[in-house]
């Protein structure tokens, strides 16, 4: 079964300006097998990868595929070595149809479009592996998992021997999930090589037959599924102790600083992105939102910050009604905002660190009395803050874009938490940030609720969710299936109500089997 | 005013269609790639000049239409190595090209004020088809440049939609990093679109010099450049419907230059600022439209693609 | 990637991002803009029959170094002062602006009208409704093209520039229309306006408008890095998200922006019209407009070094006019402008990549 190395990546180093993206990294496939590469976030498995698939050039090191030295210097290099990617992003074309994309770019293909032809080769390419899909609808008509089922296609028509999946699992249903693992197991037996890129420790042992752990940028183990458990990947991935808790006194208030009532948004498509979704947040109270991304968290948290219009219900902030109020209105209400896009929301890459530092409070008449700012307090103000929040940066003045994501998201909390908000609301605060850094950006959001804030926290990691929340609510297609207290017996509901499989009310016996 | 007045208004409305048509279609192509250009008024006044200026010199318009292709080729060049290989910003780009081009012509043509043509595009009827009753004065007793649009327009339609060059053209124009994915030399189509675009932009000029009026004069595009511009967003981006809105823009040029021939009491410099005002009208409506259905431009119109970008 | 050729000896060329902006290359941009393209123009001048050297000199000479030339280019950098700073504020929040000389065209147009119906009004009553007649119907005319932009996402390129066009014919209707002088013989002027209506003169032929560009000039600074609203202003440039995300309006700020940036070239058109020519008439403007832009540009619009860049090619079309008697053509001049702007653009990669070459890997 598994024979031979399909695959060999020896001593692969990868330096980008101010970061050592892969040092040394060992890495090695066989045929037949389907080989998770494991790592956090900025571990390096991404880089690893887009070497692999020609994207980028390695600074040191060798690729043998099959036993061949080879030279990938672009994509087209790789696709015709046998390697496939399939992106977290489709590399998909919107107002093309499936096959145009699946045939996309092969001069093998001939200069003219004969979309019978095509459409021949492609049902039977679809038939022959278990994979079903409509030559003819437009990419965009496509469901994620249709879409990233025609993404697989494109690899397997050029002849893809070893196929990449980065982060496949991210956008898709527990059904879809089940479904392309099935899939994956029928080629990988039929001799292809599956490489698939994750942080989710429960899918590699449910899916893996081997995985490869990287950490900082350097391959840290090989270990056979069998041979291994949950602690002990968990253990290699991070280098301690996995789980550390933060002290929190139980909340006491009864005041509710944030409510929402009955509020249903619509997404960027025009398509119903939150349903009827009530909750509310007492004083010091942590409320986290647990949910695979796409389930209407990021429209949440525009609905609350005044970014997206609600089509119906009711937003109460400290009894006031702020259901219309717009973006400085609410920013004026002492709500503060932690976005999911640092550098493209949150901070101005091309500005410096005092300038980002007062996006939003330039209107304080403490620095701004009447039209004319005063720079002066400004920077003394600026000063103050990058010193409290421990923000390490050249100079006040230098642009932000030079600072590293650890020191962006202090700068971020740093400005957002001095505004002493009543709210915040935080959004994927941690996102690709290193363990040192989740720390501290922990601690200092712990630290706001023990001083009374309300906090709305958006995460995809649960371990997060239940070091930081008191309570935890679940958010499945735009409705809230059910809000638990934070506590690890939850644990089970949560993760089966993230899947859409439990709903709050149901009983564990109406639970089947599987 | 009777059938003769529109049958005459419906023919012109071909003839001073067929300069916006050219630049339409090379605008086109190349907003197709994803590239903007804004200098399609400076290359069709170089390529009015350079064809008029070998037609004098060489006695053949064909000649003409093909240094006038060159001319406004090269110039779409420059903007191609500047937008894509510079990286410069495309919107500025394009302003210094028409800029450059608006002077160079004026440089070049100066000598060439007032020169008379030795040659023209004469129209030419078509054998059977203008025998039709008024679909054939209208349609098929035009000069040569003309018939060659008749041509042009599936051309580039079969192109786009039924061969995989043009379906790369797309998907450059639409996801440059999809493209690259798949082995695209996303920067070489772009180049190639530019440089096409310039091309048919520079015949469209001449057209104008050795067609149309024919004679040299400074800035004698007078915007048409700008107008083909706002053609190709009114045309969704699609060949067919460019054809339709360039007779239509032709058609507000030549009804107004129509009604001070008659002698109606409005001043022709109202008249003139017509086809500018519909198309500001045209380009606000069609925009709103676009909007509303949720039709788009290509996805990467006017952002630069690079594929390291970290 | 068309510069990752692979070159002979095993060196790959790439453009890398750079970290930092780098001062230096920051300032020599311009400077070299200016260089490469003076030497391209030498090869047209060469071409045309002349010496690039001696064209250069008595260009420079006669722009900078006359005291008569001198006047005329601080006269004829007036209004690029004016209608760049508003060009500039445009570009700022990536508005692009191109209608500038239509923007002159009707602030002309209008302070010309209020200078028509006022002939016995003294100066002090008619001067300044001319000024701010001037800088409404520039802002509406900027307006047009900015709700459209605002609120539909319209192309405001597109639409500012078919407008210029629309107010070039609009004020030639007028003067061969309804506002002929009727004891002009047939050319297309106006009557001439009262005495109070022109601009007086401050040292010889320059005028009171210098003062005011001047002034717009140092408001616009202040505006732009001292005030709120000019920090809402760069922001919403920089980075239109953040800026939402900041609670800032930006349907707003379009507007305002645009209504500036057509007040102050209205202002422009006011001010030529007033002080130069003392009439309405077809082509009282030698693009000013089109090359405010390429003023702008230069500038990197910084309000300051608008003013600088503006005496720069203003001097530049002053020299190219004192040339026209020796022969050369005036189209040299604005090829000149065009590839000063070519090169800026050209060599502005330099300042956010650097040219990195790198031994190919051994394969």
């Amino acid at each position: 079964m598994w024979t031979d190395a399909a695959l060999i990546m020896r001593g692969i180093t990868k330096k980008f300006p101010g970061v050592v993206a892969n040092s040394q990294v060992e890495f090695q496939a066989w045929r037949g097998e389907i080989h998770a590469l494991l790592g956090e976030n900025g571990a390096g498995k991404s880089t690893l990868m887009n070497i692999l698939t020609g994207l980028y050039w390695p600074d040191e090191g060798e690729i043998l595929i099959d036993g061949k030295s080879v030279s990938l210097r672009t994509p087209r290099d790789a696709v015709r070595a046998g390697v496939g990617m399939v992106h977290q992003h489709f590399r998909l074309v919107g107002p093309l149809t499936v096959m145009a994309n699946i045939t996309l770019g092969m001069h093998s293909e001939g200069f003219w479009w004969r979309p019978h032809l095509i459409q021949q080769k492609v049902v039977d390419l679809s038939a022959s592996y278990g994979m079903l899909i409509d030559p003819h609808a437009k990419i965009w008509q496509l469901s994620v998992g249709e879409q990233q089922r025609v993404e697989i296609m494109k690899m397997l028509y050029r002849g893809a021997q070893i196929l990449i999946l980065d982060e496949p699992t991210a956008v898709l249903t527990p059904q879809e999930v089940k479904e392309l693992f099935r899939n994956m197991r029928r080629l990988a037996d039929s001799g292809k090589t599956i490489i698939f890129i994750t942080h989710k420790l429960h899918e590699v042992m449910a899916y893996a037959d081997r995985i490869t752990v990287l950490r900082g940028g350097r391959s840290v183990a090989i270990r056979n599924r069998t041979d291994t458990t949950v602690q002990e990947l968990a253990e290699l991935m991070v280098g301690r102790d996995f789980m550390t808790d933060i002290p929190k006194p139980p909340v006491v208030s009864e005041d509710i600083l944030l409510q929402l009532a009955n509020v249903s948004a619509l997404n960027d498509k025009g398509l119903p992105a939150l349903r009827n979704v009530s909750f509310s947040i007492h004083r010091g109270e942590i409320l986290a939102f647990a949910g695979v991304a796409g389930n209407g968290q990021r429209e949440l948290a525009e609905v609350v910050t005044g970014l997206r219009p609600v089509t119906t219900g009711q937003i109460w902030l400290d009894g006031k009604n702020v259901t219309s109020c717009s973006v400085r209105q609410i920013i004026d209400a002492k709500v503060s905002h932690i976005p999911e896009d640092r550098k493209g929301m949150g901070l101005i890459p091309n500005m410096s660190v005092i300038e980002n530092t007062m996006l939003k409070s330039y209107r304080d008449p403490a620095i701004c009395p009447g039209w004319m700012l005063d720079h002066k307090a400004i920077r003394a103000r600026a000063q103050k803050l990058v010193a409290a929040f421990g923000v390490k940066t050249a100079t006040i003045d230098c642009p932000v874009r030079l600072m590293s994501g650890g020191n962006l998201q202090r700068l971020l909390l740093a400005r957002e938490i001095s505004a002493s908000p009543d709210v915040i609301v935080a959004i994927y605060p941690v996102r690709g940030l290193d363990v040192a850094a989740t720390e501290s950006i922990h601690q200092l959001l712990v630290e706001q609720r023990n001083q009374g804030t309300s906090i709305l926290l958006v995460s995809e990691d649960l371990d997060e969710i239940f070091k930081l929340a008191d309570r935890v609510a679940v958010i499945y297609e735009g409705q809230i299936v059910g809000v638990l207290p934070a506590t690890r017996d939850s644990l089970d509901d949560v993760g089966m109500m993230m899947a859409g499989v439990k709903r709050k009310g149901w009983q564990r016996s109406d639970v089947a089997i599987n | 005013m009777d059938y003769t007045f529109y049958l005459a208004v419906l023919t012109a409305s071909i003839t001073a269609g067929t300069p916006l048509l050219y630049a339409a279609l090379g605008e086109l192509l190349a907003q197709r790639s994803g590239v903007l250009n804004l200098g399609v008024e400076g290359m069709m006044l170089v390529g009015a000049v350079t064809g008029f200026m070998t037609t004098v010199v060489t006695g053949s318009p064909w000649l003409g239409a093909a240094a006038a292709m060159l001319a406004g080729g090269a110039l779409a060049f420059v903007h191609a190595f500047l937008s894509i290989t510079m990286r410069a910003n495309q919107v500025v780009t394009g302003l210094a090209l028409t800029l450059f081009g608006t002077g160079l012509s004026s440089l070049i043509g100066r000598p060439f004020i007032g020169v008379p043509l030795p040659a023209t595009f004469a129209d030419i009827s078509v054998p059977l088809l203008s025998q039709i009753p008024w679909l054939g004065q209208v349609f098929f007793m035009h000069d040569p440049l003309v018939y060659v649009t008749y041509f042009l327009v599936p051309l580039v339609w079969v192109f786009l939609y039924w061969t995989r060059p043009g379906m790369n053209v797309q998907a450059v124009g639409e996801d440059p990093a999809a493209a690259d994915a798949v082995g695209i030399n996303v920067n070489l189509v772009r180049y190639v679109c530019v440089v096409v675009g310039g091309m048919l932009a520079g015949l469209g000029g001449a057209y104008l010099t050795l067609a149309l009026a024919p004679v040299w004069l400074d800035g004698m595009t007078a915007g048409r450049g700008w107008i083909a511009i706002a053609l190709v967003i009114f045309a969704v981006w699609n060949p067919l419907r460019a054809m339709a809105g360039a007779y239509l823009f032709g058609g507000v040029a030549a009804l107004g230059f129509r009604i001070q021939i008659i002698g109606l009491p409005i001043s022709a410099f109202v008249l003139q600022m017509m086809p500018y005002i519909f198309t500001i009208i045209v380009l606000i409506f069609v925009t709103y439209q676009g909007r509303v259905k949720r039709l788009g431009a290509p996805g990467a119109l006017g952002l630069h693609f690079d594929r390291e970008e970290r | 990637m068309l510069l990752s050729t692979k070159k002979q000896s095993g060196y790959v060329m790439r453009w890398e991002k750079r970290l930092e902006p780098s001062e230096q290359i920051n300032i020599a941009i311009p400077i070299v803009s200016i260089v490469l393209a003076l030497l391209v123009g030498g090869v047209v001048i060469l071409a045309l029959g002349f010496n690039p050297l001696a064209v250069y000199r008595s260009m420079l000479a006669h722009a900078f170094l006359s005291r008569s030339g001198l006047m005329d280019t601080a006269v004829k950098a007036i209004p690029l002062i004016l209608a760049g700073l508003g060009v500039a504020l445009a570009f700022r929040m990536l508005l692009w602006n191109i209608g500038a000389e239509g923007q002159i065209y009707v602030g002309a147009l209008a302070a010309s009208g209020v200078a028509l119906s006022l002939p016995g009004a003294p100066a002090y009553v008619v001067l300044p409704i001319m000024m701010i007649a001037g800088m409404l119907a520039g802002a509406a005319w900027a307006l047009l093209a900015a709700i459209p932009r605002a609120y539909l996402g319209a192309n405001e390129t597109i639409i500012t520039l078919l407008l210029n066009y629309v107010a070039i014919y609009w004020v030639d209707h007028l003067v061969f229309g309804p506002w002929r002088d009727p004891g002009a013989l047939g050319f297309p002027i106006t009557k001439a306006f009262s005495s109070a209506a022109r601009l007086p003169m401050l040292i010889g032929r320059i005028h009171v408008g210098i003062l005011i560009a001047l002034a717009a000039a140092l408001l616009l600074y202040a505006i732009l890095y001292h005030s709120r609203w000019g920090f809402e202003v760069r922001v919403i440039g920089e980075s239109v998200r953040a800026a939402r995300y900041a609670g800032m309006n930006i349907e707003r700020n379009i507007l305002l922006v645009m209504m500036i940036s057509g007040g102050l070239a209205g202002l422009a058109g006011v001010t030529e019209i007033s002080a130069i020519h003392g009439r309405l008439q077809t082509g009282f403007s030698p693009g000013y407009g089109y090359t405010a832009i390429i003023v702008a540009s230069l500038a990197a619009m910084h309000p300051g070094w608008v003013v600088v860049a503006s005496f720069l090619l203003s001097g530049l079309l002053v020299g190219g006019f004192s040339m026209q008697i020796a022969g050369l053509p005036l189209a040299v001049v604005s090829m000149l402008q065009g590839a000063i702007l070519f090169f800026l653009l050209g060599s502005s990669v330099f300042a956010r990549y650097r040219l990195t070459f790198r031994r190919k890997e051994g394969s």
